[in-house]
């Protein structure tokens, strides 16, 4: 028998009914993560069709689009975020599906909390009304974002239909310089191949880089695969994985064993992909967007693209009109580029080593003068794990605000917005048009880049300054 | 879900490459725990430009609408295709779509055509030059004809296509497999994890 493939070992595992000629397969979801904003409207489904949810225990919710990151204690102020997060905690009720509100310790953005807790685990099928869900994939997993429709065919029936894929593998080798990070390979890896590259496509992300990524690290990549349009992106489980999953509260109890299984899954030598790109880590430098999808991005050492020299009538419209929207000139150098506003956090960058490493370059200095600055962990495990290591400490004494977990500016359902016209470099993941507040200004970028932006003021390339970077 | 066999109606050129779903219904109106009542809040913050093409008297009504590629990305908000259904759009035309979009729209019967580069551009120009003219979509015959009389055909999964012309609810579908579905989790399942064990 010919080799499979990481994502056809996990596909063939879950298959309740194959795919025939007549249609799609019928998968079986091992965890189903839910979140505030694209399940009410399931749950009613459910109830208006006397269906229950087949498995609670295979289930997991948690309120993190829309809750407010400061002064929870006085709660909700927002009557319709309020009543969203209710309807939550009433539905869980009902269904008897577990929650984590906004007074748990242990709520946070959905794929935070996941691998945190060790549910995420290599081999599963994870699924999520969120299409972030892609994240889960750097354990091994198959997992990634439905609609509401699918949320509740999930909570019915804990399967999915699902058409197969078709699969790409990305080799991203050589070695990363200093202060090239996670986000900067993903950033690159779009720039290079097409904000709708992906499209159709499993991606599994391979190479020595990839290996050499912590487990944070290849979250961070898997996370944005979406953004290049996959259905799902996957990075072959090792001893990183194995390591980080350990001793956490959902790993299982006979690990040795678990373990065996799961060395099982990387791709075989002989099995073959649809598609097969390569990425070249030696050669990007710390990424910068400057439009307004992913694709839309350069080198810190690059400048604005100028739309009149695009070939594309199609590619030229967009350069254009998102040019006008960010209020930048062709041919600037991003490097000069003024900001307003920083915002570290999001399920792309806002776990325990993200912000490390953020405070590592700002230990000893200052935010920039009239620059806002804020600082949303993860989730409240990371919150609490930070504190322990003192970094709110640095966060506050250089002038960031130090926040509960949600995802905040990442959206701006919650009152962390941007106001119009307002610039912000961000540690999120999609700098579209009004994402982080009507007319607000998105340029995405590493921890690192976001914190030397705050301490400067502008967008700034991170190994000018004097800082202490990773991998250097 | 409603069926989708046949419809002709305006069509609107929204001559945008890469339109995500924050655009067609933006985050401000995710709060609503309802299915309905997004449609006059569709493309929201671009119907304040001026002379907006949805917004213009030709294209009142219209039940197709033709987009340039990777259409629906970004966010799996189901709460575009509701906001383009609330609206009256029966069917989206573009290039190419994206995934989480395009299964979306099929759950709720708003049918994604898919045509190639130049076709979209053909009939786009054709719309822009005779605004307000009519676009017949026919999924039967995978068709879609132009103002100008061009016939072109698309592609569909099969399943898909069959659930959208007779209107079927996946859920009941896949629950006629409930079987399959008890013996995969008798025989086959994986062990773990278990969420409902975990402390709050
Ligand atoms: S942090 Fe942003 S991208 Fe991630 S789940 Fe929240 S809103 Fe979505």
């Amino acid at each position: 028998m010919a080799g499979r493939t990481l994502f056809q070992k996990v596909w063939d595992a879950h298959q309740v009914r194959a795919a025939d000629a007549h249609g799609a397969a019928l998968l079986y979801i091992d965890l189903h993560l839910v979140h505030e904003v694209t399940s009410p409207q399931a749950f009613d489904g459910l109830r208006l069709a006397g269906r229950r949810v087949r498995r609670p225990d295979r289930t997991l919710a948690t309120v993190d689009h829309n809750v407010p990151t400061i002064g929870r204690e006085d709660g909700i102020a927002d009557p319709l975020s309020r009543a969203q997060i209710e309807a939550l905690e009433r539905n869980c009720a009902e269904f008897g599906v577990p929650l984590f509100s906004i007074r748990s310790a242990r709520q946070g953005i959905v794929h935070v909390i996941g691998p945190e807790l060790g549910l995420t685990q290599p081999g599963m099928t994870v699924v999520c009304g969120d299409s972030h869900t892609s994240t889960h994939g750097a354990f091994g997993a198959l997992a990634f974002g439905i609609g509401t429709s699918e949320v509740e065919h999930v909570l019915a029936t804990q399967t999915l239909p699902q058409g197969p894929p078709r699969t790409m593998r990305v080799r991203i080798d050589g070695r990363r310089g200093a202060g090239v990070t996670a986000k900067d390979l993903i950033l690159g890896t779009i720039g290079q191949l097409g904000v709708s590259g992906a499209q159709g496509y499993v991606v599994e992300y391979a190479g020595s880089a990839i290996r050499e990524l912590s487990m944070e690290g290849r979250m961070t990549v898997c996370n944005m695969s979406i953004e290049w349009g996959a259905r799902a992106g996957m990075i072959a489980p090792d001893d990183t994985t194995f390591a980080w999953v350990e001793g956490r509260p959902c790993a299982p109890r006979d690990y040795a064993a678990a373990v065996e299984g799961w060395r099982q899954l990387p791709t075989d030598p002989d099995a073959a992909f649809d598609r097969e790109e390569v990425v070249d880590a030696a050669s990007l430098a710390p990424m910068v967007t400057w439009g307004t999808t992913p694709g839309m991005v350069a080198p810190i050492t690059g400048r604005v693209p100028t739309p009149d020299d695009l070939d594309d009538p199609v590619d030229r419209d967009a350069t254009r009109r998102a040019l006008e929207y960010m209020g930048l000139r062709g041919g600037e150098a991003l490097e000069d580029i003024a900001i307003d506003t920083v915002f570290l956090g999001s399920c792309t960058n806002g776990r325990l080593e993200d912000l490390r490493a953020a405070a590592r370059v700002i230990e000893g200095r200052r935010v920039a003068y009239g620059i806002r600055a804020m600082v949303v962990p993860g989730s409240m495990g990371v919150k609490a794990a930070a504190e322990s290591e003192g970094l709110d400490r640095v966060f506050t004494a250089a002038g960031f605000e130090w926040r509960d977990a949600g995802c905040s500016m990442c959206l701006g359902m919650n009152p962390d917005i941007l106001e119009p016209g307002e610039r912000c470099a961000s540690t999120s993941n999609r700098n579209f048009e009004g994402r982080q507040g009507k007319g607000g200004r998105t340029h995405l970028v590493s921890p690192e880049m976001a914190a030397a932006a705050a301490i400067t003021g502008h967008l700034v390339d991170v190994r000018s300054l004097d800082v202490d970077l990773v991998n250097a | 879900m409603r069926a989708f066999t046949r419809v002709t109606g305006v069509a609107v050129p929204l001559d945008r490459a890469d339109v995500d779903t924050d655009q067609i219904i933006p985050k401000q109106f995710l709060k609503r725990v309802e299915r309905t009542g997004f449609g006059e809040f569709l493309f929201f913050d671009w119907r304040t430009e001026p002379d907006f093409v949805l917004d213009r008297p030709e294209f009142a009504g219209a039940e197709v609408l033709v987009a340039e590629r990777n259409f629906g990305c970004g966010s799996s908000r189901e709460h575009a295709p509701w906001a383009l259904e609330d609206y009256g759009f029966r069917a989206v035309i573009a290039p190419s779509f994206a995934d989480i979009f395009r299964t979306n729209c099929t759950k709720i019967g708003l049918l994604p055509v898919q045509l190639a580069e130049g076709e979209v551009r053909e009939l786009m120009g054709q719309l822009q030059a005779q605004p307000g003219a009519r676009v017949a979509v026919d999924l039967e015959a995978q068709t879609v004809t132009a103002p100008g009389g061009q016939v072109y055909r698309f592609e569909i999964a099969p399943d898909i296509r069959e659930r959208l012309l007779n209107g079927w609810d996946d859920i009941s579908l896949t629950l006629a497999h409930e079987d399959a579905i008890a013996g995969y989790e008798a025989d086959r399942e994986r062990e773990g994890p278990v969420t409902t064990g975990l402390a709050r």
